[in-house]
């Protein structure tokens, strides 16, 4: 391990229970623990438990928080109500894509709203130099980066709720997708946020750093008797992939709009300026540009980032942004850029996977979803 | 025919390789029980054909896993003889015995000197047991 990678405050956990560590973002992170496979299904029929505390978290206080974030984010910020949570992204003046986050807006115990926005790690120093002339333009705001004061963990999966049962105050647990509120676990502060990356229902908790440790132990200690796994960030992939989820550095970039990535309902373009409205309100309307699809592919070998998918006379159509053998549908999937005559499902394709030719067909997103 | 790991040959790569008494002229080839337990939920196996030429130190398959695909080096020249195709459909299988059962291809040898530059399995073991 380099001594130059950031730690989580679960590192010693992840170190103490056998995890295989790699760098992600500058940060030494468990990519599995024993096997991506058991820990997917894990999170696919009971629970996983996952460090997400490498992803980046921005606050944003004062009265005027939801007009600097309205004027930052493709998404209205300034109609959220206490307690909602909505997935934007960050575009740059050509609207390309900076970023994809979840913004919330949460009551603090002192009865005050503020602002949450956790943004990807590996773009978490990106954004942070983007943020600073925006702040400048609305001195009253008052902004900390808390990532690393505080931790973040995801239980997911269709036993999660239940077994965050004996941890969490019930007005908690019966909170709605996509809603988050500030609330206490035994005595200390902790935010709940009912969302996730796994296409699963769960729960996504912030907590001080010097807190973590033992809230994760009492997660896998209430979640033994269900059959809880604590899950890497491999198993994350594969969930996020099978979910349809996009990746940044996978599927959203800045030479990438919303629009192509299938994101458009994260934009907001009607009533409103915000950085890149002008670009996206052309975007919105190009048919021309690759669209994001999804593949499923014949054999068992899968299609990795940067393969060419081809047509029948080998003319490339696009690339391949991720790609994996997906334990759920038991077959390779993966995500890509196509040209949108050929963007359209029930259409056959060949991928190039290191020379050899192998058949695939466009499919509706997501590749699963849960019951 | 009994492989014993403690008596094979391998490649830092993690290929063993395997010449039985009675037919001195053919290398057995597979991968290691390390390799396996470092790879992890092996989903797919590409293997060379029958009668193809492989080369030391070369690349003569792969081995994809859900998280990544590794490739996999010959540890001696020749001809391939054998191929274990039902390996590629029992994958799993090689965490259970990587060496009798799951040897990958036989390999008739064009240059058995090749054999004494492999690592013995204390020197491998050191390797496996410092990665």
């Amino acid at each position: 391990m380099s001594s130059q990678l950031a730690t989580t405050p679960l590192h010693a956990w992840h170190q103490e229970h056998g995890a295989r560590l790699v760098e992600f973002a500058g940060y030494d992170m468990p990519v599995q623990y024993a096997s991506i496979v058991a820990e997917h299904q894990a999170t696919r029929t009971a629970a996983g438990v996952f460090d997400i505390s490498h992803m980046g978290r921005l606050r944003f206080d004062g009265p005027r928080a939801d007009q600097l974030l309205d004027h930052l984010l493709t998404r209205r910020v300034v109609d959220m109500q206490t307690g909602q949570v909505r997935y934007s992204l960050l575009c740059n003046e050509e609207g390309g894509i900076l970023d994809d986050v979840l913004v919330s807006c949460l009551e603090s115990p002192s009865g005050k709203n503020y602002f949450l926005l956790v943004v990807n790690a590996s773009n978490r120093s990106k954004i942070v130099r983007w943020l600073q002339p925006h702040l400048a333009d609305f001195p009253d705001v008052e902004y900390h980066d808390v990532t690393d004061a505080t931790a973040m963990i995801a239980v997911q999966g269709p036993r999660a709720i239940e077994l965050c049962k004996p941890l969490l105050p019930a007005s908690v647990l019966s909170l709605g997708y996509y809603r988050a509120k500030v609330t206490e676990q035994m005595g200390k502060p902790c935010i709940v946020s009912r969302t996730g990356y796994t296409g699963e229902d769960g729960l996504e908790l912030i907590v001080k750093s010097e807190d973590a440790p033992r809230v994760w132990e009492n997660i896998m200690m209430a979640g033994r008797s269900f059959g809880v796994q604590a899950v890497g960030l491999g198993a994350r992939d594969t969930l996020r992939l099978e979910a349809g989820m996009p990746l940044y550095g996978h599927e959203l970039d800045e030479t990438m709009d919303p629009y192509q990535a299938g994101l458009g309902f994260a934009c907001n373009l009607k009533d409103r300026r915000f950085i890149g409205c002008d670009a996206l309100e052309k975007k919105s309307k190009d048919t021309t540009l690759r669209k994001r699809v999804g593949l499923i592919l014949e054999g068992r070998r899968a299609a990795r980032q940067g393969a060419d998918v081809l047509d029948s006379d080998g003319r490339i159509l696009g690339q391949v942004t991720s790609g994996s053998f997906s334990p759920t549908v038991d077959k390779p999937i993966a995500m890509a850029y196509l040209d949108p005559s050929v963007a359209v499902i029930g259409t056959s394709v060949d991928i190039d996977i290191r020379g050899t030719k192998v058949a695939a067909s466009i499919v509706s997103l997501p590749f699963y979803k849960k019951s | 025919m009994s492989i014993i790991p403690e008596e094979l040959r391998y490649l830092e790569s993690h290929e063993w390789v395997h010449v039985s008494n009675e037919t001195p002229g053919i290398a057995t080839v597979g991968i290691s029980a390390f390799a396996v337990a470092e790879l992890t939920d092996l989903v797919f196996m590409a293997l060379p054909k029958v009668g193809q030429s492989v080369s030391a130190g070369h690349e003569f398959g792969e081995v994809e896993s859900v998280k990544a695909v590794s490739p996999m080096y010959s540890p001696v020249s020749g001809t391939v003889v054998e191929i274990h195709s039902e390996l590629v459909n029992n994958l799993e299988s090689l965490s259970v015995d990587p060496y009798e059962g799951g040897w990958i291809m036989k390999v008739q040898m064009s240059d058995p000197s090749e054999l004494a530059r492999l690592l013995d399995w204390t020197t491998y073991k050191h390797q496996c047991d410092n990665a």
